[in-house]
C-alpha cells in the first residue's frame, strides 16, 4: 500500500499534531484531543458554528475551521463518527451565549453521538440547533430524503452558516440558511479506484480496472451502477443527469458548482470535468454564480470525483461570496 | 443463587480480553459489508479501558462505568455511543446492589436495550446488534419465568443469543452503512451482532464461573 505513516493506529493523531503546527494562523488545540477550534473562537455575539465527522477527508472537516466558517471541528478516527464527548467539548469551544448551530452530515454514527451531545449541552445551559446534510442524491431515492447522505456539498453548507453567523444572524436564522443551503443541493461522487484505511490495511471494496462506480459515496458505500470507465465528458454527462433533475435544476437557475476529487485523481483531471460541466449547465440556461474545483472532500487516496451544484437566490449568494479564511478554503 | 457486586469486576476483565482475541476476527466480518475498522476500534475502547482499570480493585458496576464512559468519550463511530449506553444501563442498573441475582441481571439486560433502543433507531430484523440482543435477553426472561435456576437461564440466554447473532447472515441490513448494500448485504454475518454475541456470551460465562465457584 505504500502509505506514509508511523503506526497505522495513530495516524489520526499525529495528523493532528502536524496540522496544528502549520495551521497556528488559523486553528489551536483544545483540552480535548479529538477537538479544535479557530483560534479566536468563541466570537463575541456570535453564533457558534460546530461540525465534526470521521478522518480521512481532508481538507474536510478540520480544513474548515476559520474565520466566517466552522468555530470548532470534532475529530473522529478514519471514516468513523467522533465521540458524543468530543461533538460537547466542540459545541463549548464554539459558544459565545448565542447558540451553536452544529452542522454535520447524515451518517449513523454522526446522529447517535451529536443527540447524546445535545443532551449534556442542553444540560449545561448551551442552545445547539443542528442542519443534517443529504446532498447525496445517489443515496437514496428522493421520497427517502431523510436517507441520504451528506457529502461534498457539506462545505458549501458550512460556507453559508459560517458567513450567516458572522453577519451577526441569530440562531434561527444561520440555521435556516444552512437548510436552506443544503436543501438546494444536490451531488454525486464517482469512484475510479477504491481507498484502504491504514489499520485495516486493504481496501474494504473494489472497484475494478477500466471500470467506475457512478453514485458511490465517501467511504466507498456502493453506487447506482458499475460501468465501463467513460471520457470525462461522458462522466460530467452522467453525474449532471443523476443531479439535474432531482432537484430539479431548470433555465434561468443560478448555481454555484463544486467539483472535488475525490484523495489521487489529479486537480488536472477534475479541471477537464469541470469544462464540460460548465458546458452542459449553460447549454441548458443555468448560470454558474461561483465554481469551486480542487480537492475540497476527499476519501484518503480514492480516485475518482464528487459534483455538488447547490441553487442560489440573493441569500444565499450573499454568503457564498463572503470572505473567509480557513485552511481548505481561502476568499477574499 | 447471587454473585457479589465488588468481586464481579472480573467479568469486565473477562469482556475486555474477550475482545482483546476476537479483534482481527470482528474487523474481517466488518470488512465483507463495511469499513472493516469495527474490531480496530472496539478493541482501542476496550485497551483504553484496560489501562484505567489497571491495578485496581473495582466493582463490576464501576468496571461497565468506566467502560461505558471510554466509550462514550474516546471511541465514537456507531458503536461507542451504543455500547457506551448499554454498559451504562448496565452499571446504573447494579450501582447500589451488593448482591447480584438472576432478576438483578434481567433488569440490567433490559435496561440496557431499552438505552440502546432510545439512541438508535433500529428494530427487530434489521441485521444490528439488536438481532442478538433482543433474543437472547427474551430467552433469558422466558428461562425465568419457568423457574428456570440462574446458570440455566444464562446458558438460554447464550443458546438464543448464538442463534440471533448467526441468523443475521440470512438478512438485508436495514440501518446504518451496510444498508446502502441491499441485497449485497445478504449472506454475511452482522459485525455489531457478532460484537454481542462475544459480550453476551462472555458476561454469561463469567457469572456462571463465578457461580460454580461459589457453590
Amino acid at each position: 500500500m505504500n502509505r506514509i505513516m508511523n503506526d497505522p493506529n495513530y495516524v489520526v493523531e499525529d495528523m493532528l499534531k502536524g496540522f496544528v503546527k502549520a495551521n497556528a494562523d488559523i486553528v489551536s488545540a483544545t483540552g480535548n484531543a479529538r477537538v479544535l477550534k479557530y483560534k479566536n473562537a468563541p466570537i463575541a455575539n456570535k453564533v457558534g458554528i460546530v461540525t465534526g465527522g470521521g478522518s480521512g477527508h481532508k481538507p474536510a472537516f478540520i480544513g474548515y475551521i476559520g474565520k466566517n466558517m466552522c468555530d470548532a471541528v470534532a475529530v473522529g478516527e478514519i471514516f468513523s463518527s467522533p465521540a458524543a464527548a468530543a461533538f460537547l467539548d466542540a459545541m463549548q469551544a464554539a459558544n459565545a451565549g448565542r447558540g451553536v448551530a452544529c452542522l454535520y452530515g447524515n451518517y449513523a454514527g454522526d446522529n447517535m453521538n451529536v443527540k447524546m451531545a445535545m443532551r449534556k449541552a442542553k444540560a449545561m445551559g448551551i442552545e445547539v440547533k443542528t442542519v443534517v446534510a443529504n446532498d447525496d442524491c445517489a443515496s437514496a431515492p428522493k421520497d427517502e430524503l431523510e436517507k441520504r447522505r451528506g457529502v461534498a456539498g457539506e462545505v458549501l453548507m458550512w460556507k453559508v452558516g459560517g458567513a450567516k453567523a458572522s453577519m451577526g444572524a441569530d440562531l434561527d436564522t444561520v440555521i435556516a440558511a444552512a437548510q436552506k443551503a443544503i436543501d438546494n443541493t444536490r451531488s454525486v461522487g464517482i469512484g475510479t479506484a477504491p481507498c484502504t484505511i491504514p489499520a485495516v490495511g486493504h481496501p474494504n471494496f473494489t472497484i475494478a480496472d477500466g471500470t467506475m462506480e457512478l453514485g458511490i459515496g465517501h467511504h466507498g458505500e456502493p453506487g447506482v451502477s458499475v460501468e465501463p470507465l467513460a471520457t470525462a465528458n461522458e462522466i460530467a454527462e452522467k453525474m449532471l443527469k443523476l443531479i439535474l433533475p432531482d432537484l430539479p435544476f431548470a433555465a434561468g437557475d443560478e448555481v454555484v458548482v463544486l467539483l472535488s476529487g475525490l484523495g489521487a485523481t489529479p486537480v488536472m483531471e477534475q479541471y477537464i470535468v469541470y469544462n464540460r460541466v460548465e458546458e452542459i449547465l449553460s447549454e441548458q440556461g443555468i448560470r454558474v454564480h461561483r465554481a469551486y474545483v480542487g480537492n475540497y472532500f476527499t476519501s484518503l487516496e480514492m480516485m475518482g470525483v464528487t459534483l455538488t451544484v447547490m441553487k442560489v437566490d440573493d441569500e444565499l449568494k450573499q454568503c457564498i461570496d463572503y470572505p473567509a479564511d480557513s485552511v481548505g478554503l481561502k476568499q477574499l | 443463587m447471587t454473585i457479589k457486586n465488588t468481586e464481579a469486576g472480573r467479568i469486565v476483565q473477562d469482556l475486555i480480553r474477550t475482545i482483546h482475541e476476537n479483534a482481527a476476527y470482528l474487523s474481517e466480518i466488518d470488512g465483507k459489508i463495511g469499513d472493516g475498522d469495527h474490531g480496530i476500534n472496539m478493541n482501542k475502547g476496550f485497551t483504553i479501558c484496560e489501562q484505567r482499570l489497571a491495578d485496581q480493585e473495582f466493582s463490576l458496576s464501576d468496571g461497565f462505568a468506566v467502560l461505558s464512559r471510554t466509550l462514550m468519550e474516546d471511541i465514537g463511530g456507531s458503536m461507542g455511543p451504543l455500547y457506551g449506553v448499554f454498559f451504562d444501563e448496565m452499571s446504573i442498573a447494579c450501582a447500589d446492589l451488593q448482591e447480584i441475582g438472576a432478576k438483578d441481571f434481567l433488569v440490567m439486560l433490559q435496561n440496557a436495550l431499552a438505552g440502546t433502543q432510545e439512541i438508535g433507531s433500529a428494530k427487530l430484523g434489521d441485521k444490528t446488534l439488536l438481532d442478538t440482543l433482543i433474543p437472547g435477553l427474551e430467552a433469558y426472561s422466558a428461562a425465568l419465568d419457568a423457574g428456570k435456576s440462574f446458570q440455566d437461564a444464562l446458558k438460554d440466554l447464550q443458546a438464543a443469543a448464538k442463534a440471533g447473532w448467526q441468523s443475521t447472515e440470512g438478512m438485508i441490513a436495514k440501518i446504518g452503512r451496510a444498508s446502502r448494500l441491499g441485497e449485497r448485504s445478504r449472506g454475511v454475518l452482522d459485525a455489531g451482532a457478532t460484537s454481542c454475541y462475544l459480550i453476551l456470551n462472555a458476561m454469561a460465562d463469567s457469572i456462571l464461573r463465578m457461580l460454580a465457584a461459589s457453590k
